[in-house]
């Protein structure tokens, strides 16, 4: 019989290896996190397989289901992507898709039942594992950084070195106050990553504890609550897919825009 | 256990305890303050021009996920130092044992 704290703290330790000594535990900085890193990689692949067959079979008569959601799908984040983004959006709009269907799938891992895959995991003698990806702060800060990235090549991109130089110099107060304006520049560039991950991983951490709270209840609040939670939780895993997704065409938008 | 060292730990725990409801309570009214704002303009919206109601409640959801978000975080923090780890008491017992 484990304790109520102990089964709370056995759910919120990763699965990671330490890669100074290459053995599972915890190694400081140099940490990989094994369940996060194979469940995404597994559910990204998923979604490329899925919508690559699908994308493979389509024909020019009546569309089967699944090529209609796939199309729906696509159309749909096109289409929010040319609302936004004015220019060539060869690798805007696959990124937004890709954002949009590979953070839903990680989300969706928690409406899994809490000790299902910690469970599966245990018979096959691993100790900890963590199911939901972006309840771990290092998948979605990883993201959020590959944003920074995209924000500071396409900064590049459309204004040039001089164009850039100039813009930070200058904007938003003038030339004469270009310390602040680097200054304010440098914050809100470095907000940017770690507010869009932040956000991510919140929402998913509380909710994961919450469903993890509920499971320490008597069965019969397990019912009730459960399907109350999980139903609010569809909503809030959707929104904040879209969420990310919206706030990443944004960010390259004003990062490729001139003013 | 001696009696002071157990008055130290329940005042730690009752600090914390105010901390976890200040956490949750203070982001709960927070958001709920800007969900009330956001819906009342949404239906302001929509009763103005109701051919845009699909739009606006698109737009809509952006912005709940955004006023949502840190609500969410500091729940979520709030729960961990109640139910899950205290790591002040956790603090004060390490230095108890040494």
């Amino acid at each position: 019989m484990i304790t109520q704290t102990e089964y709370i703290n056995h759910h919120m330790q990763n699965l990671q290896l330490n890669l100074h000594t290459m053995t599972i535990g915890n190694g400081g900085f140099w940490t990989i996190n094994l369940d996060t890193i194979s469940v995404s990689v597994v559910l990204g692949l998923l979604f490329l397989a899925f919508f690559y067959s699908i994308a493979r079979k389509a024909t020019a008569g009546v569309p089967s289901k699944a090529l209609n959601f796939v199309e729906a799908a696509v159309e749909a984040v096109d289409g929010s992507v040319k609302e936004n983004f004015h220019g060539n959006r060869l690798l805007i709009a696959p990124l937004a898709l890709t954002i949009f269907v590979w953070v839903f799938l990680m989300n969706f891992m928690d409406l899994l039942p809490v000790d299902l895959l910690p469970r599966l995991m245990g018979a096959a003698g691993v100790e900890h594992f963590r199911a939901v990806p972006t309840a771990d702060v290092s998948q979605t800060l990883a993201m959020g950084l590959v944003v920074f990235v995209l924000t500071i090549f396409y900064n590049f991109k459309s204004k040039g070195v001089v164009g850039l130089g100039k813009e930070i110099l200058t904007r938003p107060f003038g030339k004469w106050l270009f310390p602040v304006n680097i200054a304010f520049r440098v914050i809100d560039e470095c907000v940017k990553p770690m507010s869009l991950s932040l956000r991510l991983f919140g929402n998913l951490f509380a909710g994961e504890l919450i469903f993890i709270l509920i499971a320490l209840m008597p069965w019969a609040a397990q019912l009730g609550l459960g399907v109350v939670w999980t139903l609010f939780h569809i909503l809030i895993i959707t929104i904040q897919a879209f969420v990310f997704m919206m706030l990443t065409i944004v960010y390259l938008t004003m990062a490729q825009e001139n003013h | 256990m001696t009696t002071d060292v157990i008055q130290l730990i329940a005042s730690v725990q009752s600090f914390s305890a105010i901390a976890a409801g200040l956490l949750i309570g203070l982001a709960a009214m927070g958001t709920a303050i800007g969900f009330g704002i956001l819906g009342g303009k949404f239906l302001e919206g929509v009763a103005r021009q109701p051919e845009l109601s699909g739009m606006l409640m698109g737009r809509m959801f952006i912005v709940a996920g955004l006023v949502d978000a840190f609500a969410a975080v500091a729940l979520g923090m709030g729960l961990v130092l109640m139910y899950a780890k205290n790591p002040f008491v956790a603090a004060l017992l390490a230095y108890v044992k040494n």
